[in-house]
């Protein structure tokens, strides 16, 4: 679990799921947090949009298309608010998502998923209407060039902060990274009377 | 020198190794705590990499979120919901055992929602750095901590170096000026904050709470404005200590004592943002305008004066919300019957809160129909509120009277709002299905919760207070 697969580029069709403000709570719902693994979230993924209460599917998209397909999700604006379970961004790489894209993606669901090597792309408001407005569409991802690119040919820049965006690409794990450290952080305590 | 906020103070003096282009900063942090919900897996990463705690004696876990509010059965059996609810609290129980973590669990005088027993035992102390797997940490900024809430990987980080990667968030001051009115609590002060700035105005700032109407509250209602922070998106909010934290905090548990604490409390006061400081961003708030809020919509942002009504909805997306809370736009609070009160939780779940609550319902009855849970934030809460019997002016007005926990805040164990019902709540989210599956939530005070319990709809408190003082 502890080195993630290194991202380069990828090309998928988008998943679009319109309404703004899409909470954690929606992304799954806190009665699915009891688990102790981070696996096999995906079927809870959007739990109350997807199944009746008796568990039966709704008619709802997610239901219908096939996840190995659309593995790039356009959220409303404003994705990603709400608690800090990192539950969400795990359901939504199980479920078959590789990246999220908003016009606003909320900061600890934004670095839940640069954590688990999901992508969060942020998109200027028209960006965001020409995905809307062809959600069948077949856009590229290219972590490299920090490039998105849609179907009709228009490629957007987008910005990850580069230490997650290092982390991503060359798969560096990041509590190593903390933990070479660690001769620091006790130089640390000794000075700032921190020390056990 | 140049003039330091808050913010900057705090964030300065727990840098480890500082934030470049291409790196974030090592920020130390000086307190963690855990609960059973968001800690396994980095119980687990730990353990796959071979690694114990770093600092057990900065690390301090608690069982709120999954457990029942119900008292075990004779055989000393909780009702949890569910037998994987049971293994999360056994795997905490067993994670803390094995790295040498205090874990207040069922036993201990101190169990309790972590972000109110972490102030409530000095835990928490002006100028730290404070961090869980919980978005309101928050809360603990009313101390003038930088509190902020993390992921799971992040609760895996610190358990493992007492450090977290982080980038400088932006400042932004809000300041609170003039004078509540009578009735005006706290929670209407942070639901005024929040439906001024947006569901994401705050995304990527470190707020600081200042202004007349600020140093007026107490710390209980500070920490209710701290711990809506995250509701504007906020990565924390803040309140500079002043002598009112200081008398608060005095003679608790882990704090320093005696002279110790004099000393530091001498440093605490030096915390406040220095005259001539510059934020990113700031903004003011007449206090004097604010009157008991209640939320319209599906997000905490949402909210509005109860006297005001219900607005009419200006685009799609309060469209929409009004369309899942059943209600049409432009109509009186007053209409909303209300099925479920939820007293409790980690932004309205202390003494301050049960006392608000308690003194709206002494006497009266909730109304028929309505199914009213007093839940206390603490154990602490729950031992003190009983010596005031304040549990038996709730069991007589006909509301129910629960252990310490998370409970209907996040319906995670058991206590829940049916499909359809209407919630009148305290705690700090109103997401569509976050009380259960298909639930509506109307987030206030607990004086309107209260007030809504007795009156069976969404109702301004002042007018039992009114009748009080005739
Ligand atoms: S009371 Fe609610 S918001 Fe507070 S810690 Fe518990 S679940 Fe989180």
């Amino acid at each position: 679990m502890s080195n993630q697969e290194p991202i380069h580029s990828f090309s998928s069709r988008i998943l679009v799921l319109p309404e703004a403000n899409i909470d954690t709570d929606q992304i799954i719902p806190a009665r699915f947090l009891t688990t102790t693994t981070k696996v096999g979230l995906g079927k809870v993924a959007f739990n109350d949009w997807r199944y009746n209460a008796d568990g039966s599917d709704k008619p709802h998209i997610l239901n219908q298309i096939d996840p190995t397909e659309h593995r790039v999700l356009v959220g409303g604006n404003n994705f990603g608010c709400g608690s800090s379970r990192e539950h969400a961004p795990w359901a939504l790489m199980d479920y078959g998502f590789q990246a999220v894209i908003s016009t606003e993606i909320a900061d600890i669901f934004k670095s839940n998923c640069l954590k688990n090597g999901l992508l969060p792309v942020v998109v200027s408001k028209e960006v965001h209407d020409k995905l809307l407005a062809n959600p069948q569409q077949r856009v590229t991802i290219d972590l490299q060039q920090n490039a998105l690119t849609l179907e009709d040919g228009t490629v957007i820049t987008f910005e990850v902060e580069a230490f997650a965006r290092q982390c991503l690409l060359e798969g560096v794990d990041a509590m190593g990274w903390l933990l070479k450290r660690l001769p620091d952080i006790e130089k640390f305590e000794q000075s700032h009377g921190k020390a056990a | 020198m140049t003039a330091k906020s808050l913010f900057e103070k705090v964030w300065d003096a727990h840098v480890v190794e500082p934030e470049g282009a291409d790196k974030p900063a090592v920020l130390y942090i000086d307190l963690h705590l855990v609960h059973e919900v968001t800690s396994p897996q980095a119980f687990s990463e730990l353990d796959a990499r071979g690694l114990k705690v770093r600092r057990p004696d900065r690390t301090f876990a608690t069982l709120d979120h999954s457990i029942p509010t119900l008292a075990p059965d004779a055989d000393g059996n909780r009702p949890y919901v569910t037998a994987q609810a049971k293994k999360q609290v056994e795997t905490l129980e067993a994670n803390a055992a094995n790295n040498g973590l205090r874990l207040f669990g069922y036993d201990a005088e101190n169990r309790g929602v972590v972000h109110v027993i972490g102030p409530e035992m000095g835990l928490t102390q002006p100028g730290y750095t404070v961090v869980c797997g919980d978005s309101h940490t928050s809360t603990h900024g009313a101390f003038g901590c930088i509190a902020f809430g993390i992921g799971t990987s992040e609760v895996g980080h610190v358990l493992a170096t007492q450090c977290l990667a982080q980038r400088k968030p932006k400042t932004m001051r809000i300041t609170v000026d003039g004078k509540l009115q009578p009735g005006v609590t706290g929670k209407d002060v942070a639901l005024t904050v929040i439906a001024t700035l947006g569901f994401s105005g705050g995304t990527g700032y470190a707020l600081e709470y200042a202004g007349d109407v600020i140093r007026e509250l107490d710390m209980e209602g500070r920490m209710t404005v701290c711990n809506l922070s995250i509701e504007a998106g906020a990565r924390c909010g803040m309140i500079a200590p002043d002598q009112k934290t200081i008398d608060w905090l005095r003679g608790r548990q882990y704090v320093p004592q005696g002279e110790a604490y004099d000393e530091a409390a001498k440093g605490w006061l030096a915390l406040a943002s220095d005259e001539g400081a510059v934020f990113d961003k700031e903004i003011r708030i007449d206090g004097s305008t604010i009157e008991p809020m209640a939320t319209w919509g599906t997000s905490p942002d949402q909210g509005a004066a109860i006297v005001r009504g219900v607005p009419v909805a200006g685009n799609e997306d309060q469209e929409r919300a009004l369309k899942y809370m059943g209600f049409t736009g432009g109509e009186a609070r007053e209409v909303e019957k209300v099925d479920v009160v939820f007293i409790g939780s980690c932004t309205n779940g202390r003494m301050a809160d049960l006392r608000a609550a308690a003194a709206i319902m002494k006497g009266r009855k909730v109304a028929p129909g309505v199914r009213a849970l007093v839940v206390p934030g603490s154990e602490w809460v729950r031992i003190e509120a009983e010596k005031e019997g304040l549990h038996e002016i709730f069991l007589e007005a006909g509301a129910e009277w629960r252990l310490p926990g998370c409970s209907m805040c996040i319906a995670m164990n058991g206590d829940f709002v049916l499909p359809g019902q209407l919630a009148v709540s305290t705690s700090n989210r109103n997401f569509e299905g976050r009380q259960g599956p298909g639930s509506r939530t109307v987030l206030a005070s607990p004086a309107t919760a209260a007030a809504s319990a007795v009156a069976g709809h969404v109702a301004d408190p002042r007018q039992f207070m009114a009748l009080e003082e005739a």
